[in-house]
Order: C-alpha cells, then structure tokens, then sequence
C-alpha cells in the first residue's frame, strides 16, 4: 500500500513488509553482536589486522549502524494489515521448503530416480496441475534430469538403498546411472 | 603469437567443444525462459562442473552467462517479459515494435547488436591483454584488498535508494563468510559449538539458495500468467544491415559496457543505463525512445552483451569478483586449486587468452543457433510459472545435494531460500550478500597479509595504484554523499510544494470552520439567553 507522502512515493520498490523485515533484521543483528565476547576470540600478543574478532565485529557493527539507519529512514514506521499479509506470504514457503527437505530426506533410500519420479509430477499436481498431460510432462522432465544429472554428468549423488533389492547386474547399473 | 596458438590448442578438445556448445545453446534456452536466468543456472550447474577439467566448467558457465542475454531478448520483445533481469531495459523499445507487428525486426536487431557488443568487448580485451599483463602484477595484496573494498562500495552506491539495507547486506555477508574456524589463529567464530558450522557456510549453498530456491519459491507462490505469441514474419538478417547504420552508438554503447563490466560491482545495469542515455541524447529522434527506437534497442543490448567478457578482467587479473556470476566461477577456479590473480594473469596468459576465444566463438555460434532455431526457441516462454517453479526445485537438489550429500546443507539452503524470497518479495538486491561473502574473505586474508609489512597506517597507500585505489574509493564516497544531499534536498522541496498548497488549503478551511461555530454557537448562546429571560 502506497502512501501520499513524498517519502512513501519516492520509496524504491513496495512499502508492505519492509518495517518487518528491517525489524527482524536489526533484531538478529543485536542478538548476533551480544554474542560477540562469547563467540570469537580477541587473542594477545596479536596485530589488530590478524584478530580473529575484528571482521565479525565490522561485518556486525555494519549490519546494525546501516539496519537501523535503514529502519530510521523507511517511510513508515507502523505495522500494517498489509505487512502482516506479507509476512504470512513469507511463511506460506516454508510448505516447500519440507517438500524440498522431504525430497531430499527419501533420496538415499528410494533412490534418485524413484524420487524424482515421484516428487516432481507430486509437486506439479500441488502446484495445480492434475490432467494427464502435464503428469507426464513432469514424469518425463524428471527422468530427463536424472538422466543428465546422474548418468552423463556423473554428480555425487548415493545410490539408493532399495537398490540392494535388485538383483546384482540391475543392481549395480542402477547405482551407477541412476 | 605463441600465445594464441597455445590458447588455441587448449581450446581444441572435443569436450571444450562440446561445452560451447551446451553452454551457448543452454544458455539462449535459459535466458529465454522468464524466471529462470542465467543466475539460477550456473547455481544450479556449479557442483557438476566441480568433476570437470578447469577450461571446460569454465568454458561452460561462460557459456551460459554470455548467452542468456541473447535468448533474454526474446520475451523482452514478443511478451513484454525481459527473460534475465538485464534485458529489461529491452522491453521499452522491443515491445512496442512488435506491437507495431515489427518482432522479427526487433529479435534481428537485439540479436546483431548483442553480437557486436559481445564480439566487441572480447576483441578490446584480446588487445587490452598485453597491458593488463604488466599492470596485474603491480597489484600487491594492499591494492587487492583496496580493489575488494572499493568493488564493495561501489555494489553498494549503485543501489540507488536502497544504500542502507545494500549496506546492511554486504555487511551480513561478511558475517557469514567469518562463520567457522578461522584458518590462521584456529578459534572458532560463531560455531555455537555445532560441528555444522565449524566448516563454514559454503558458499554454493548460499548462492543456491538465494538464487535458485528463492526463485523455485517465487514462482510457486505467484500465478501462472496467459501468454500471447505473435508470428514471425521477415528474413533474420536484416538486423544487421540496420545495425551497420548506427556504428556510433554500437561502438559507444559497446565501450560503455566494457569499462562499466571491468569495474567490479558495476555492471549491466549501469552500462545499459549510459549507452541508452547517450543513445537518446544524440538522436535525432529522442522522442521515439521508449516507442520502439531502433537506436535504443541498439544501445541497451550492445552494452548488457559486451560485460560478460570484460567482468572476467578483474576475476582473472586480480581474483577479484565483480558480481555474483563471476563470484559463482570463483568457486570453479578454487577447486582445481588454480588462483587467479596477478601471477595468473602474468605466467598463464594463454589460459586467459583461450577463455576469451572461447567467447568469441560462443558469440558465433549463438547468432547462427538463433537465426535457424528461434521459432522453435520462442516456445518455451509458454512454460506455466508454477510448473517452473516446480522444476528448478528438483534441480535445485542436484546443486546442493551433489556438494557433500549433506542434509545439513539442504536446510541451509532452504532458509536461504525463504530469505531469498523475502527479499525478492520486497525488491531488495541479494549480490550484495554474495559480494559481501567473497569480497569480504578475500579482504580479511589480503589486510592482514598488507599490514604485516606496514609500519604506519598511511604507508598502506604509499604505492601509486594503491593510493589511486584509495583516492578513487574517496571520490566514490564523496560523489555519493553528494548525490544523497542533493536528494534530500529534492524531497525537502517537493514537501515544501506540497505543504505550502494543501496546508494553506487546509488550515484555511479548519480556521473558517472554527470561526462559523465559534460565531454560529456564539449567537445560539445568545438567543437561548434572550429566550430564557423572556421566559422568566
């Protein structure tokens, strides 16, 4: 929501959930900088350039002086229905990023080729693409990856475990390629 | 010549080749597909390059980056979508030719002035090597640390109106390179005692998220939007003819792009923003800028096509990263335990020489793809969102997963994903974070290396390029507080327009209103008055 103040209308980009970000922000950085005396050393007998404190202190200090000039100078400087919208539309991610870590979590088990064919026509449909057509284009799209991936360019992905199962030649070309 | 023929021997291999290849034709395909870009790509590529010789990762994420901005053209022009963030200013002239049913004209001239803007730059870069050569070794490690400091500002200034939160993140990306164990006294820094974070946050993971996870998150998140396509109609070589009659504002946007992509943390977007100002200035028709100009096409793709080649200077000559792409490729060059810098520059030149063949027959090979192949290529902008978004996340796997097959990193990468997408969402920059990581790791092991030879502070620019460095790292700053002022000054004004009309208004309306009641009940008090002793 744009405002009629000369600020609000200069401002680069939207106003909505920049009060809570830079809020958030400034409060890792101040909890980040109290730890400053537990979390790194300041070593005697050391120059000042080879302290193992002294760049976790400037990248902290900056991270405060610059955040909170930044919150100083914001336009607004009042939590609106508008930015709680917006932090909600933050949190609504975090329902990929389990399918991503779900993802990842059945890969060394199942296999990568058995996951992806499951996990990209199951995220397609989330996504709302329930026909056929677009089932398949995932399936294919999935195996296209792997394939690629894993067979040609020889990523460091384990085998997984299912592939004990197999019998030994099958066994041995799955880990390999798939 | 003993140079370029080595270079060309290191360049004939049938997998270097094979790497042009894929690279150029990948990355034309990438670039034309909204959302995605060449960013996301080179993350997600990054781990699988790891396997492979230095020339050919290298020649493949080249590749990518120097083609994406051909095949970004595409949506720019026929659906008004730039297709990498770069292409932008694409959009402005490209859609309204093809509005006007113009988009084979259009798509032939971005094409021919890419190419000449890429060509353009690698040529001045193969002339320019020579000098660089003898320079590059003057750069001791106070002027690198200078030049990193000096990328950094500069990263930061150039985020007009978003200086301080761009501050803010330099700054936390400097955080996060310092996290772990601190390689020269061995204490820990902000581990919180995990075994997790003694080794650091990598880099890659960092990067994946920011880039590609956020960008799987946001389309995800957002709607799928209706695509139009118009037909093409017109031979794909007549961009060139039409480009021959403007040499001018080839050969200036093209210089534009070259200096801008050799200063670290300046880039695309400002070489883009020169050459098109200029374009306009000179033009004999600067109203028809922003309505489908020819000129203005010209401008903006000539000077976003001729950084890739010279962002690769500072890289190569100096280690020093100008922007996220080339920090990405700093990673390749790590592995294989090959540091680039002066000695690089100065003992490797055939290397340096083949990187940048390299690119001039990318460049080649781009245009013919996309003479013969764009009516095919055109059709992956109908790709849905959400479907995308779907698709980078898979292969998001891939480029985290494959580093260490840690789960640890994974969830690493997911919250930066969420970061990422926040800070998508609310238009703030991610690079400087990057840079910030970079930057900031080369500038802690290049100050202390510096000051353990320097007595007095000032002797740290008593050397001719440092104290350079140092008086253009002032000049930086002093222009930038500069333009800050006048700013402010800007906005005072314009409040003041604005206070002086409607608070006069205002407050006129208010004091009229006060009087008429005070007036109005004044002599209802009095009638009251009069009719109460009547009463009596």
């Amino acid at each position: 929501m744009r405002g009629d103040s000369v600020e609000e209308r200069r401002f680069k980009g939207p106003i909505r959930g920049q009060l809570i970000f830079a809020l958030l922000f400034l409060a890792l950085s101040i909890l980040l900088i109290s730890q400053l005396g537990d979390q790194t050393k300041w070593i005697k007998k050391t120059k000042f350039a080879a302290q193992p404190r002294l760049w976790p202190m400037i990248a902290l200090t900056g991270m405060v002086f610059f955040t909170g000039l930044h919150l100083w100078r914001l336009p607004r400087r009042r939590i609106l229905q508008v930015d709680l919208q917006e932090a909600k539309r933050w949190l609504q991610v975090v329902e990929y990023c389990v399918w991503f870590i779900a993802y990842v979590w059945v890969v060394p088990d199942l296999g990568y080729l058995i996951s992806t064919l499951i996990f990209l026509p199951a995220l397609a449909y989330r996504a709302g693409y329930k026909n056929k057509k677009m089932m398949t284009y995932a399936a294919c799209i999935g195996f296209s990856i792997v394939v690629i991936f894993k067979s040609f360019l020889e990523v460091k992905i384990p085998g997984g475990a299912i592939y004990e199962l197999f019998p030994n030649a099958m066994r041995s070309f799955f880990i390999l390629n798939f | 010549m003993d140079v370029l023929v080595s270079a060309l021997e290191i360049l004939m291999r049938w997998d270097v080749i094979l790497a042009l290849l894929v690279g150029s034709v990948g990355g034309v395909v990438i670039g034309a597909i909204p959302g995605v870009g060449p960013a996301v790509a080179i993350a997600i590529l990054l781990p699988a390059t790891f396997s492979m010789d230095p020339i050919v990762g290298l020649t493949t994420l080249l590749g990518i980056y120097g083609s994406s901005m051909y095949g970004g053209a595409i949506p720019a022009i026929l659906i008004n979508t730039p297709g990498t963030a770069v292409n932008a200013l694409t959009t402005y002239d490209g859609f309204p030719m093809t509005t006007r049913g113009e988009a084979r004209r259009a798509l032939s001239l971005a094409y021919s002035a890419s190419f000449f803007g890429g060509v353009f730059s690698v040529i001045c870069l193969i002339l320019f090597a020579p000098t660089l050569a003898k320079i590059a070794p003057l750069f001791g490690s106070r002027e690198i640390f200078l030049a990193a400091l000096l990328g950094l500002i500069l990263v930061i200034v150039v985020h007009r109106g978003q200086t301080l939160i761009a501050a803010a993140l330099v700054c936390f990306g400097i955080f996060l390179n310092t996290v772990g164990l601190e390689p020269v006294k061995y204490t820990k820094r902000y581990t919180f005692d995990q075994s997790f974070l003694s080794g650091g946050i990598d880099l890659i993971v960092v990067v994946l998220g920011l880039f590609a996870l956020s960008q799987a998150f946001y389309l995800l998140n957002g709607d799928d939007e209706k695509i139009r396509l118009t037909k093409l109609r017109g031979g794909m070589l007549q961009g060139l003819r039409e480009l021959a009659k403007h040499p001018r504002i080839a050969a200036v946007s093209g210089s534009f792009g070259v200096t801008m992509g050799m200063i670290p943390g300046v880039g695309e977007f400002t070489a883009q923003f020169l050459s098109y100002s200029y374009a306009q200035r000179s033009s004999k028709r600067p109203e028809d800028f922003g309505r489908g100009s020819s000129e203005g096409l010209i401008a903006s793709e000539t000077a976003n096509n001729a950084v890739p080649a010279a962002a690769m200077v500072p890289l190569l000559a100096l280690g020093i990263p100008g922007e996220a792409l080339t920090a990405m490729m700093l990673s390749v060059f790590y592995v294989h335990n090959v540091v680039p810098g002066p000695q690089l520059f100065a003992n490797q030149m055939d290397f340096v020489v083949a990187l940048y063949i390299a690119l001039l027959i990318l460049n080649v090979l781009v245009l013919v793809f996309l003479i013969f192949a764009t009516n095919s290529i055109i059709n992956v902008v109908k790709i849905p969102n959400r479907f995308l978004g779907a698709i980078i996340l898979t292969l998001s796997f891939v480029g985290v997963y494959s580093l260490r097959n840690s789960m640890t990193d994974c969830i690493i990468a997911a919250l930066f994903g969420v970061i990422g997408f926040a800070l998508k969402r609310l238009s703030l920059p991610v690079v400087p974070i990057i840079l910030g990581m970079v930057l900031g790791g080369i500038m802690e092991v290049k100050l202390r290396a510096g000051m353990a030879r320097v007595k007095e502070p000032i002797d740290f620019i008593d050397r001719p390029i440092a104290f350079i460095l140092f008086m253009m790292i002032v000049g930086v700053l002093i222009l930038h507080v500069r333009r800050v002022l006048a700013e402010r000054r800007e906005i005072k004004a314009e409040k003041f327009a604005h206070k002086h009309v409607s608070t006069n208004f205002g407050f006129y309306l208010n004091n009229r209103q006060t009087r008429i009641m005070h007036t109005r009940s004044k002599s209802v008090r009095r009638s009251h008055l009069r009719y109460s002793r009547r009463d009596k």
